[in-house]
């Protein structure tokens, strides 16, 4: 991956400044159609799938109240790595991006769902959808793009410690929750004297606060609740929180790493129109083919192009509009990144070891930058 | 140590306990998996749909726990979700509670109303509805008086059938005459038993049909009614028919005798309009001078609290954080004050240029 304006081949290379403008207006109007079409079915989905997640979350915990009998451990941990990860992924990371605020229920909305998860929703949804969203693989906007722990991409300075990048990642993928945490309190932005210290400080309170009492509630209370089988619940609350930490690192992996995945340069994005922001998102990011199961496992980050697209559609109908929107890739002349799981995750570490050592071929880059974006206009797209 | 402090102690350590074993839910998230209709929830089963007229019906109610009781003329909020979109409106109850624990509520369908539409053509017994009230002093004065009037315009009659059959129900019925404006004979809610009651003797009613009769004025009040003066007088209905009992009363000095209840408030002046800002919500929306604070932050998704919609319940006040607003009703301008929290009723307030609600 190496920004797209310094490609010899760049894949948008044959879109005019009209076709990308007729792009923007089409994928408008989808996103149009569907804000429209939002319903009684959308509302029953989202129940629906917390009422789900409640009985596997409650049932598993009454489960391991038992766990000192091996079968009650498994089944009990296995129910709760389930809940957490639908907790997170269909469910948190969906509301918080207010797809679903239009039902205007108090208890289902971005301004008040509060996620089982150490980072707070509060500074999550600043760090996710404020910044990752607008900034989506702009290269020293987007920390996305490695954390600001990883070298992912060819532009990516290199440096000695990317050497040991393949055990960073490793270690940032089994406590992914605390990674998120400390990567929302923007540390970077602080050490580069861009954020002010009392600001990371009432941060860090809010985060020491939320992971308070998340820590009292998995490895405090419900072990003691327990009694004899405190130990093994304990040890199957550590399990839930590493397996989701795992699987929720993975998915997200998949989304902007695989190889295809385009990134851009600070310069690219200035005076950006909200069309070439569509189509940024589009050759930056990519899918997860798969049955049913593995796109309410990822929260229908598995449809990440579309996701990306339209992050405040409701997730449910991610899945219906793929079609369509493959079909106007297919028009474009653009390629619709998408991937089995396995594929991707193993493509994405690939990148994560190669660049772990300093890149040497250039073949593949222009010898001019020339970084000339099409219209140097009108508003900056915020998703 | 009572009972009682056993309870309250047990309660006391319990309460932050199932907290904290439940975050970040709380523990009424999983108890409503298994008990949706317990007892404090503000929750109630539809339990028949009786239709009234074309477009209008009764709803029987089934609240969740124990009632806490209402007075006859009072209105109670429905909660209903409508295409997935949750929307609260009021409705009056038309029955004193009953011995079998039922409410009983009115609903007309307004024109391209969401929610009366749903509940008049669309709900089936069983669905859950959000309730919470009840509300309103409209209702019988304490003592009752000797001889009542009351002047009802469409479904403005609501209120109005609780008290009557309350006070009947208790065979407590002054000298009444209700003066009822509809548009035509056929359409009147509640006509049969209103003339049944007329045929017994047991109040004077007068129907006006406006599509006939043309619209009531108050030389024809006072001439249907001779004696008006001498009547404590109920009011509701449409806003020019509550307009002009009030200033017949006005005029008469009896306006500490008249008791009214409006179905819209009465605006009279639009505000300049201008972006507001939820600051809560982290969202802002520009509006004209005509669109309520509650009806632009609802159009774009921000969860306010929300009660009649017409400036009388004060459920919907929000602080005011910054900038101006202006009371639709009046015109009266309300500055947010440097570090203080002013409230302001989102349901009759619109933007008097760019403010910001802490909501």
């Amino acid at each position: 991956m190496t920004a797209l304006q310094h490609l010899s081949e760049s894949p948008i290379a044959h879109l005019s400044a009209e076709d990308v403008e007729r792009l923007g207006q089409e994928l408008d109007a989808l996103r149009e159609e569907v804000m429209a079409d939002r319903g009684q079915r959308d509302a029953d989905y989202i129940r629906r799938i917390i009422t789900l997640q409640r009985r596997i979350e409650l049932g598993s915990r009454i489960v391991l109240l038992a766990s000192l009998f091996p079968p009650a451990w498994l089944v009990g941990t296995a129910g709760l790595s389930i809940a957490k990860i639908l907790e997170n992924m269909e469910l948190g990371h969906n509301i918080l991006h207010g797809q679903w605020d239009w039902m205007r229920d108090p208890k289902i909305h971005s301004t008040t769902w509060e996620w089982d998860n150490v980072s707070p929703a509060e500074l999550w949804k600043h760090a996710h959808n404020d910044l990752h969203h607008a900034y989506t693989n702009v290269l020293g906007k987007d920390n996305d793009l490695g954390y600001g722990l990883m070298r992912v991409d060819e532009e990516q300075p290199w440096s000695p410690f990317h050497l040991a990048q393949p055990l960073w990642n490793l270690l940032n993928m089994l406590v992914f929750e605390y990674g998120i945490a400390v990567y929302d309190l923007e540390l970077g932005r602080y050490f580069q004297g861009r954020k002010d210290k009392a600001e990371v400080r009432a941060g860090a309170r809010k985060v020491w606060r939320k992971a308070r009492r998340q820590l009292l509630r998995d490895y405090v209370l419900h072990p003691l609740l327990s009694g004899p089988s405190a130990l093994p619940t304990l040890l199957a609350n550590v399990t839930a929180n590493v397996v989701r930490n795992v699987w929720a690192h993975s998915v997200i992996m998949c989304g902007h790493f695989p190889r295809g995945a385009m990134t851009f340069t600070k310069a690219s994005i200035e005076g950006e129109t909200r069309a070439q922001w569509y189509l940024r998102q589009m050759v930056g990011s990519a899918n997860i083919s798969g049955g049913r199961l593995v796109h309410l496992m990822t929260g229908n980050l598995s449809y990440h192009i579309e996701h990306h697209l339209f992050p405040d559609l409701p997730s449910n109908r991610y899945q219906e509009i793929a079609p369509r929107v493959q079909e106007i890739f297919a028009r474009y002349g653009l390629t619709y990144l998408s991937g089995s799981m396995a594929r991707q995750v193993a493509s994405a570490w690939w990148k994560v070891i190669r660049l772990s050592l300093p890149s040497t071929d250039q073949s593949h880059l222009r010898h001019v930058p020339p970084v000339e974006h099409q219209q140097p206009t009108t508003s900056r797209v915020v998703a | 140590m009572s009972r009682h402090a056993v309870f309250d102690g047990l309660r006391r350590l319990l309460t932050p306990l199932a907290g904290a074993v439940a975050t970040p839910r709380v523990p009424a998230d999983y108890l409503d998996l298994f008990a949706p209709l317990r007892s404090g929830t503000h929750r109630a089963r539809v339990v028949d749909v009786q239709p009234e007229t074309d477009a209008c019906v009764t709803l029987v109610l089934q609240p969740a726990g124990r009632w806490p009781g209402h007075r006859a003329g009072q209105s109670v909020r429905l909660g209903v979700e409508v295409d997935g979109v949750r929307l609260w409106r009021s409705y009056s109850l038309t029955a004193p509670p009953g011995p079998d624990g039922m409410l009983r509520v009115a609903v007309s369908a307004i024109p391209g109303g969401r929610a009366s539409g749903y509940l008049v053509h669309r709900v089936r017994p069983g669905t859950v509805v959000g309730l919470e009230g009840p509300d309103g002093d409209f209702g019988w004065t304490d003592p009752m008086p000797a001889k009542a009037l009351f002047v009802t315009g469409g479904s403005g009659i609501t209120p109005v059938i609780g008290m009557l059959r309350e006070a009947i129900g208790r065979d407590l019925l002054p000298d009444v005459v209700v003066v009822h404006s509809a548009r035509a004979g056929e359409g009147v809610i509640f006509g049969t038993e209103l003339r049944e009651w007329h045929r017994q003797g047991r109040l004077r009613l007068v129907e006006r049909h406006t599509a006939t009769d043309g619209r009531l004025d108050a030389a024809q009040l006072s001439a249907l009614v001779g004696d008006l003066a001498e009547r404590e007088t109920w009011a509701c209905g449409p806003n020019g028919l509550v307009d002009l009992v009030t200033a017949l009363a006005e005029e008469q000095g009896r306006a500490a005798n008249l008791h009214t209840e409006r179905f819209r408030p009465v605006v009279t002046v639009a505000g300049e309009g201008g972006s507001v800002t939820f600051a809560r919500s982290g969202r802002t929306v520009t509006t004209d001078g005509t669109t309520t604070l509650l009806t632009a932050g609802e159009a774009a998704h921000v969860p306010l609290p929300s009660g009649c919609r017409m400036g009388i319940c004060f459920r919907c006040v929000v602080p005011l954080a910054e900038g101006a607003v202006r009371d639709t009703r009046d015109g009266t301008l309300t500055t947010a004050e440097p570090g203080g929290a002013g409230y302001v009723q989102t349901c009759v307030s619109s933007a008097a240029g760019p403010c910001t609600l802490d909501a």
